[in-house]
């Protein structure tokens, strides 16, 4: 089998000059796949998206796209290679509108967008209804939709999703899973980090348990979930 | 009971001074609002930046007079300030570059850039009054009314004159052209976009690709077109003198903050209802009084309710109404 599209191998490192949070944690990913990284809080779930993001000193270790070593890129650049982050809170413009919200999503583009916005209301339909709204004004899931267009509008190649479910009601969450697997389908590669580990397990390709900031369990999502272990602590029996 | 007169009175010393105002004052504020939403900042040096964007309109203005340029019933001012846009454009870029962009690569609370934006502040204001000294100066030319006060009684027959100055005319058409383009840019132009992103969000403006160092350096440019408009309409309504500029701090800062800071929008009410609140309350009402009320019931006094001298009193009181009751403005800004 080739090598994963989306690696981060073995990554040490922690925020500024603070201690280490991630010890050689290793998370990756192929292409068109989804990788779930699931934990107990506090086990560094979202350190480790944010080290694959470029957003905090590694001191060890390295990223990997599609073959290309992207350690030293800064998250900017990673967003030019294809890369696009959704981050857990302040993931939208709240005073612009939600057309303004992907417009300023695909800022790093030159060509015409109208095609990916609309591609983008047809995978969120209530977006097209509320595109003149501000979008501060919106739901909680909602929001999480323009925050997940925003991200969309690059066409990006790998989609990374910090806890996209937060807050929202079980059935915008189910929702919101099945536009995550819809957008895998069409060939982008989905990095994501979830709360609800035992749902996103079941959609998850691959799947990753972290404790304290190393690797605890990994393998495809259904062994995860058949794993007495993982069960036991984890997921509540 | 005389209803027009009192009107006509009433409008020739309170409304249109304090539309004029109102605009000069929204134009400042405006420049205010945008640097504390982008550069996240209450920029002191706002009023020495109109001081020196004036100045350098002012001697290009007598350059232009000298050389026998002008610009018919319009003040030559206006031909001039173009170059002090640019003029101080140079200057702000250059402030950026030597004092702001370190403390943004720092990552400096907003309360050491304030205190650095007073340094900049006696600095151009020590510029300013190097160049041209600290005196009146006087560059108004051109037309000097667009309707005075004797031929609206001739017109209309009434008692009372209601003058029009073409300073008064020039700075409400201009306030309303600059707003327009500033409303303009910001809603409809992919940089305008990019920079109320930016101000909205700044980390997510970073992870959608936004370059920061552009967003400000863009800003600059636009406030100190604001500035020296502001500045020299101010000067070309009132006078020229450095010392004043420093004054209309108070009543800009109020103005943004009333608003709502970081709220373009209510940059503009504000100035409007700190001018207002200042011409109405320092206005001596005894004539308008004396129309309304019945035969002999002219008072004595001159129904003012504060001294012109105490002016920026009611900046202030407003100011702290607000901060008490309502901190992020009238349009719901940043809380300061």
């Amino acid at each position: 089998m080739s090598e994963p599209f989306l690696i981060g191998d073995a990554m040490t490192g922690g925020y500024g000059t603070g201690a280490d949070i991630l010890h050689e944690c290793t998370v990756s990913v192929d292409k068109g796949e989804v990788a779930v990284i699931v934990g107990p809080n506090g086990a560094g779930k979202s350190t480790a998206m944010k080290a694959v993001f470029g957003m905090l000193n590694l001191r060890e270790g390295s990223v990997t796209l599609d073959g290309e070593d992207i350690t030293a890129l800064t998250p900017q650049a990673r967003v030019a290679k294809g890369m696009a982050f959704v981050p857990q809170t302040n993931n939208i413009f709240t005073t612009m509108t939600v057309e303004e919200n992907l417009e300023m999503g695909a800022f790093l583009r030159r060509d015409d967008i109208h095609a990916t916005i609309d591609q983008i209301y047809d995978l969120f339909p209530i977006l097209r209804d509320k595109r003149r709204q501000a979008a501060g004004e919106l739901s909680g899931g909602q929001r999480q939709q323009v925050a997940f267009g925003r991200a969309l509008m690059t066409q990006p190649t790998v989609l990374m999703l910090d806890e996209p479910t937060a807050g929202v009601s079980p059935i915008v969450m189910d929702e919101l899973f099945d536009r995550i697997i819809e957008v895998a389908r069409a060939g982008v590669t989905i990095l994501m980090v979830e709360q609800n580990a035992r749902q996103a397990l079941e959609i998850a390709d691959k799947g990753y348990v972290l404790v304290q900031g190393r690797n605890g369990y990994s393998g495809s999502g259904k062994d995860l979930l058949a794993n007495p272990d993982v069960r036991k602590s984890f997921l509540g029996g | 009971m005389d209803f027009l007169n009192a009107f006509v009175a009433l409008a020739n010393y309170v409304l249109v001074p304090g539309i004029a105002y109102g605009a000069q004052l929204a134009l400042g504020a405006l420049g205010v609002t945008l640097i504390y939403g982008i550069l996240r900042f209450s920029n002191f040096a706002h009023g020495d930046t109109m001081a020196f964007g004036a100045m350098v309109t002012i001697l290009f203005t007598w350059w232009f007079q000298s050389m026998g340029i002008n610009f018919g019933v319009l003040p030559t001012a206006l031909l001039a300030l173009p170059f002090g846009i640019a003029a101080t454009s140079a200057l702000l870029l250059g402030t950026d570059r030597l004092i702001y962009r370190f403390y943004r690569k720092q990552k400096a609370a907003p309360v050491i850039l304030v205190i650095a934006s007073m340094g900049v502040m006696f600095v151009m204001n020590g510029l300013v009054r190097f160049i041209i000294g600290p005196d009146n100066q006087r560059f108004a030319d051109g037309e000097r009314f667009i309707m005075r006060a004797r031929d609206f009684k001739e017109m209309t027959g009434l008692s009372e004159g209601l003058a029009f100055k073409t300073s008064q005319g020039i700075t409400i058409v201009t306030a309303v052209a600059v707003v327009a383009a500033l409303f303009w840019f910001l809603n409809r132009t992919r940089t305008g976009k990019s920079m109320r992103a930016f101000s909205d969000n700044e980390d997510l403006a970073l992870l959608s690709g936004i370059n920061p160092e552009r967003v400000v350096m863009v800003t600059w440019l636009i406030v100190a077109a604001l500035a020296t408009i502001a500045g020299t309409l101010y000067g070309l309504d009132k006078s020229f003198k450095p010392f004043t500029y420093f004054q209309l701090l108070l009543p800009i800062f109020a103005s943004a903050i009333v608003g709502g800071l970081g709220s373009p929008l209510g940059a503009i009410v504000g100035g409007f209802v700190i001018a207002f609140s200042e011409v109405t309350v320092t206005y001596a009402f005894k004539k308008v009084v004396g129309y309304l009320g019945p035969e002999g019931w002219e008072p004595d006094t001159l129904v003012q309710l504060l001294s012109t001298d105490y002016k920026f009193a009611v900046s202030f009181a407003i100011l702290i109404i607000v901060l008490l009751f309502r901190p992020t403005g009238l349009f719901a800004g940043k809380s300061v």
